[in-house]
């Protein structure tokens, strides 16, 4: 068994983890490590593994097999002690639909042995306006602010979110952004899963890009892009006005040769650019399978970057 | 906070909710007594038909405050993802359970007074003769059927299909075991199944103290019958016990 935690230990620690369910192995010997007070991002298509490793973590699943510590537990035993430091968000969960935020915030602060103080919360997850309204009567995104209220009031240091804006206009995934910010910005731990890009590259630290029960990359986002390929893109807009691009290793190169062309037919090159393989284009070419890149393309078209 | 604090807590929260929500009031509460009315007003002139009803309501109070309740609510909080949100957080899953039962038992307790008070004031049926042996008949079949709703909404899908399942169980079993009639005079073959059912006993030993007052020793096997139902929904409930809602 792992002993309690020092500073230096990391929050989470996944060790060649696997979870099958019957025939189906939904984890297939995932390792990674989440620093104390880091926001680590676990992003992949749909059915990609993610909310079964979050979910082990959190000691809904049983593991298959591998090493699990979680602040220096095994949570698999779902221990009382380790429910006392962590904060869940699942992915959807309902709720007490006859009571108002305040009321259910300040109920869980009873579970918990050194909570925060209830107004600071409601404040935090910006429920300041509907505290006092039906839970039933909330929206989508008043809902979510509630769930991370919820999470947030037993003043956890690890704090879980499974995918914590999908379907969420973009007003409501800005707000929910805003307060993972807070919660970082508080010191806590956070596991983040997404299928969306910007928010992985929006929120993360750190991202593992998960496909088929399988970790595929991780790093910071804008190291994974780099890391991923030495490649440059170099695009520009041809005679036609069509943007073409094109992909090397010397970008030196290509931009003379490309200059030098044009100067010598006295045209200009519009648009021309540089770029570094994004995380986008990793994802893309990581998970590139018959559906993912649909899904990939769709959300990346709202990147914010 | 201590483990009796926290319970005390939840249960004050599921009272709450409770109250709150006046669909779950008035199927807890208005829909019996609107049975005890109703067959009170028609069975008026028969005071053996009123010994009847009164013993016969309070046994479908038992079972509509605790079986019936205790299906339709934990299939709605299991499938809500009430119960998977509660099961994450440090409250233990001890306590909670225990303040679901306690807010299921206040019920039964609440409505039990309500239909002996109105039997002894309107129906004159007079107060129970065997108050010991009334509270161990209700506990027992508290426990009783408490259990086998909780097993109950273990075989049952979701919430949409939930009061078909349980009024599949509840409205045959009500007519059986001689809610509304005496049991006794019923054909031979439905005497059959009723003997086999705990709530026919539960209403016999609810009768007997009642209003025959039969000395408790000539129940025992009634007292018998609906322990055995106990221990049989008790193994199921515990057994089954799932959190969440079923996957797909």
């Amino acid at each position: 068994m792992i002993r309690a935690v020092d500073s230096a230990a990391p929050a989470i620690l996944v060790r060649d983890l696997h979870k099958s369910y019957g025939a189906v192995h939904a984890v297939q010997g995932i390792d990674f490590e989440v620093a104390a007070g880091e926001v680590f991002g676990l992003l992949g298509p749909n059915g990609a593994g993610k909310t079964t490793t979050v979910e082990v973590l959190e000691g809904y699943r049983l593991r298959t097999s591998g090493i699990v510590s979680v602040l220096g537990h095994d949570p698999g035993g779902r221990p009382r002690a380790l429910r006392e430091r962590v904060g869940i968000v699942l992915q959807s969960s309902g709720i007490y639909r006859h009571a108002t935020p305040r009321e259910l915030v300040a109920h869980w602060a009873g579970f918990y042995p050194s909570p925060r103080d209830v107004d600071e919360v409601i404040g935090l997850a910006g429920l300041g306006e509907c505290q006092d309204v039906l839970t039933r009567k909330l929206s989508g995104g008043q809902s979510r602010r509630l769930d991370f209220a919820l999470a947030l009031v037993g003043d956890p240091e690890l704090i879980f979110l499974d995918e914590p804006t999908t379907g969420f206009d973009p007003a409501a995934r800005r707000a929910a952004w805003d307060v993972i910010r807070t919660l970082a910005e508080l010191g806590k731990t956070v596991l983040l899963t997404t299928h969306y890009l910007d928010e992985a590259q929006a929120l993360c630290d750190r991202v593992a890009i998960v496909k088929d029960g399988r970790i595929l990359a991780v790093g910071a986002p804008a190291q994974l892009g780099v890391g991923a390929s030495s490649r440059y893109r170099v695009a520009w807009r041809d005679e036609s006005g069509e943007l073409v691009s094109r992909e090397t290793d010397d970008p030196t190169a290509l931009l003379h040769q490309l200059t030098s062309a044009a100067l010598a037919r006295g045209v200009g090159l519009a648009d021309l650019s540089v770029s570094r393989p994004s995380l986008e284009d990793v994802y893309l070419e990581l998970t590139a399978e018959a559906g993912v890149e649909a899904a990939g393309r769709a959300d990346a078209g709202k990147a914010s970057r | 906070m201590t483990a009796l604090g926290l319970t005390w807590r939840q249960y004050r929260l599921e009272r709450k909710m409770f109250w709150r929500n006046p669909s779950a009031a008035f199927f807890n509460f208005v829909l019996p007594l609107l049975f005890l009315a109703l067959f009170g007003a028609i069975f008026s002139g028969s005071q053996q038909d009123l010994d009847v009803i009164v013993p016969g309501i309070a046994g479908m109070s038992i079972m509509t405050t605790t079986f019936v309740a205790l299906a339709m609510n934990l299939v709605f909080l299991r499938e809500q993802g009430v119960l998977k949100r509660l099961r994450g957080t440090p409250l233990p899953s001890g306590n909670y359970l225990a303040a679901l039962a306690g807010h299921a038992v206040t019920n039964t307790a609440i409505q039990l007074t309500i239909v002996i008070g109105t039997g002894a004031l309107l129906f004159g049926v007079g107060l129970p003769h065997d108050w010991l042996m009334l509270a161990t008949f209700v506990a027992a079949g508290v426990v009783c059927l408490a259990a086998l709703g909780v097993a109950l909404s273990h075989a049952i899908p979701n919430f949409d299909s939930a009061p078909a399942y349980v009024n599949a169980i509840f409205l045959p079993v009500i007519v059986l075991s001689g809610v509304f009639y005496d049991a006794e005079n019923a054909p031979t073959f439905l005497r059959d199944i009723a003997q086999a059912l705990p709530l026919t006993h539960l209403i016999d030993g609810l009768s007997a103290a009642m209003v025959t007052g039969a000395p408790f020793a000539h129940h025992l096997d009634d007292l018998a019958v609906v322990l055995i139902w106990a221990a049989f929904g008790i193994v199921l409930a515990v057994r089954g016990f799932s959190w969440e809602a079923r996957r797909g």
